[in-house]
């Protein structure tokens, strides 16, 4: 009677123990996109976002670069069934993958980052790009000498547009009467990593006068840094904030928090207080805005930053409605 | 056989072994041993990384899956370069190819994917076959009647071919309400069947379009060998001036080629959009047409040597990602570092063992000639 009892016992405790070990166990994981984490920008913040995580909490990440399109939902897959707790995809392009993911694992968490993907196991993560592109496009203009402003899109999807007509409306609120010259680098997504073409297309907008040109091209957007420098003019940088690549160049960035993104949805993951659903992040939620900083206080004047804090609150507000290109 | 050897060219009379099989093996041996030094120079251990890699592409149902699924698209645009290759002509336009075949599969699902699926699968796949032709019907004309080289015409209309797709997708076929460039989900009988829907695997991207490439691999032998189509578009490859004094038109197999290859690599848009992802995407190619210029040429422009070939690849996709997976050191570039060996040593340094390996043998056969 005893003896069974005692293993009884045992038995209970090795099943809590080992109930415990695997609740207990948090893996957070993240699936980069076809940019590859250190792209300086999108895939990069998101990297930046997971090491934060990673030194605040000591919890590694799994991690994997997709390259292939099959990959995307192959990875995520794979993720799941390495009991990944919360798997965040990055990009708009992960989507349909998502959601194969999600549908194949149900008590997996999903967290996806510039599109939304309607299922109850799937956190949907959007910016309000416009309404930071908004800002830098006033910024643009009013710091313009000749009244004519450029944009240097990467690949041409909706959401680089979403970037420019944000950019567009901006500088026209600033100066009705600016000039706005768009380009897009290419339509493969070759064109997010072709700093040649960036720069040939920002010296041929100078060319034409622009003396301002902002870049929503991921690593185009250094070749048009570096041509915005070599011609003496200024330049916008995208995503991260790029102010240190050229200091008295850059005269700010559109910054898109991800990397908080990313770190929230590992710290809520963890606390267990991740919840699917819609999160839009604008400027009211501090998931836009330009960067100021030591770097960019020489061009980018007290005046300016007056203007752009008021276009800030009258955005937060609602007395300036900015353009969703998506919506539109 | 015969014809395969000859047909590359040198007079060397080797045993079809050495031609078929150990070249290419050792060629593949040299480009793994230096991909082993590199990832030792990289700090990891190259042995557990090849076993990875093995294990990765062959060791469970999933990977043989993937692997497979990658293996089709391989074959469909090996299959493609060869028929081109044995035309003399260089095609690197098969990336664009498959793109538009792509489009005429995706164009047929979407319009037509209320009729029932005997019907639509057939429709779909016979315009991925008209479109990709058409893609190279251009500049196979360009360069027939017109003498617009092949390498630079395809080059160009692989970048028009993604521009088409670009604009399509972003303003025409973009699903109504939706972001990301992609076409709406096709209903779901015309979906071509998945091997795991009627096989005991789990869930991967492998249907029946890799039966579909194997059987075309046999037409392929067929067409080029045993028909006369086939012997007019060799001649005019091995030599233009004796296919004319023969009465055989360059320009007219210079076209016929050319249309054949890009039929099949229009095949990729089966495999890819109406197996897989059902629904067009933009960059559902990733870089499958250009790797069928590495399978063609591994592969002797021979059915079998491209299955191979492309089984090798495809394990060297598949496995290349489970070691992105799996080993923390090695990273995608990593991976495309190792593939890109092997393709620099099949491809590009073809002939640096196969004077040597050939006069070997050579030697061996004059000796025991002699001697006889």
């Amino acid at each position: 009677m005893i003896k069974q009892f005692k293993i009884a016992v045992l038995a209970a405790a090795a099943v809590a123990v080992s109930g415990v070990a695997t609740a207990d166990e948090f893996i957070p994981a993240i699936v980069f996109d076809m940019g590859g984490k250190f792209d300086k920008s999108f895939n990069e913040a998101a990297y930046n976002g997971a090491e934060e995580f990673k030194k605040s909490s000591g919890i590694d990440y799994l991690e994997f670069e997709v390259t292939q399109v099959s990959q995307r939902e192959q990875a995520l897959k794979r993720m799941a069934k390495k009991g990944a707790s919360v798997i965040v995809a990055m990009g708009f392009a992960q989507a349909s993958a998502v959601e194969k993911a999600a549908k194949a694992y149900p008590n997996t968490k999903f967290t996806i980052i510039d599109m939304v993907v309607d299922l109850p196991n799937v956190q949907s993560i959007v910016f309000k790009e416009q309404e930071g592109s908004f800002l830098v496009g006033m910024a643009a203009a009013l710091s313009s000498k000749t009244g004519k402003v450029g944009f240097v899109g990467g690949m041409d999807i909706p959401l680089i547009r979403k970037f420019a007509l944000g950019y567009v409306e901006g500088a026209k609120y600033a100066n009705p009467k600016a000039e706005v010259f768009q380009n897009m680098t290419g339509t493969t997504p070759a064109a997010w990593n072709d700093p040649t073409k960036g720069g040939e297309l920002a010296r041929s907008q100078f060319d034409r006068g622009a003396d301002v040109v902002y870049a929503a091209a991921g690593g185009t957007g250094i070749g048009v840094y570096q041509a915005a420098k070599d011609a003496g003019k200024l330049a916008i940088g995208v995503d991260s904030n790029q102010n240190y690549l050229h200091p008295g160049v850059m005269l700010t960035s559109m910054t898109k928090r991800v990397d908080v993104a990313v770190r929230e949805t590992f710290a809520t993951a963890k606390a267990g207080t991740w919840k699917a659903g819609i999160r839009v992040l604008g400027l009211k939620e501090g998931g836009v805005g330009y960067a100021v900083d030591q770097y960019n206080s020489s061009v980018l004047t007290k005046e300016v930053i007056a203007k752009l804090e008021a276009a800030r609150a009258d955005i937060i507000s609602g007395k300036i409605a900015v353009t969703d290109y998506m919506s539109k | 056989m015969i014809e395969v050897k000859s047909k590359f060219g040198s007079p060397a009379k080797v045993p079809a072994w050495v031609n078929l099989a150990l070249i290419p093996l050792i060629n593949l041996a040299a480009a793994l041993f230096i991909s082993g030094i590199v990832i030792l120079i990289v700090g990891d251990d190259p042995i557990q990384a090849l076993e990875v890699l093995f294990y990765g592409a062959f060791g469970y149902a999933d990977a043989i899956g993937y692997t497979l699924y990658y293996t089709t698209n391989f074959i469909f645009t090996g299959l493609a370069v060869a028929i081109a290759f044995h035309c003399g002509l260089f095609n690197i336009g098969a990336e664009g190819q498959a793109l538009m075949g792509g489009l005429g599969v995706g164009l047929a699902a979407l319009y037509l994917d209320f009729l029932p699926s005997w019907v639509v699968i057939p429709i779909a796949i016979a315009t991925a076959a008209a479109f990709g032709a058409f893609w190279a019907y251009i500049p196979g004309y360009l360069q027939a009647k017109r003498g617009s080289h092949i390498v630079i015409t395809t080059i160009m209309f692989n970048f028009i071919a993604a521009s088409i797709m670009t604009y399509l997708l972003v303003e025409v076929l973009i699903a109504p309400g939706g972001q990301s460039p992609e076409s709406r989900e096709f209903a779901e009988l015309s979906w071509l069947p998945f091997f795991h829907d009627f096989l005991p695997m789990p869930d991967t991207p492998l249907n029946v379009s890799f039966i579909f490439a194997l059987l075309l691999s046999g037409a392929f032998y067929y067409f080029v060998w045993r028909t006369r189509w086939g012997y007019e578009i060799r001649v005019v490859g091995q030599n233009e001036t004796a296919a004319k004094y023969a009465g055989i038109s360059p320009s007219r197999n210079i076209i016929l080629a050319m249309a054949l290859s890009g039929a099949l690599a229009g095949f990729v848009g089966v495999n890819e959009v109406l197996g897989v992802h059902h629904r067009l995407i933009l960059d559902f190619t990733g870089g499958f047409g250009f790797v069928g210029i590495a399978v063609a040429l591994m592969g002797r422009n021979h059915p079998v040597g491209i299955f191979i070939a492309a089984l090798l690849f495809g394990a060297l996709y598949q496995g290349g990602s489970e070691l992105a997976f799996e080993m923390k050191t090695i990273n995608r570039e990593m991976v495309i570092v190792i593939q890109g060996l092997i393709i620099l040593f099949s491809g590009a340094l073809e002939n640096m063992f196969r004077p040597k390996i050939e006069s070997f043998f050579k030697r061996k056969k004059t000796t025991t000639a002699a001697r006889a």
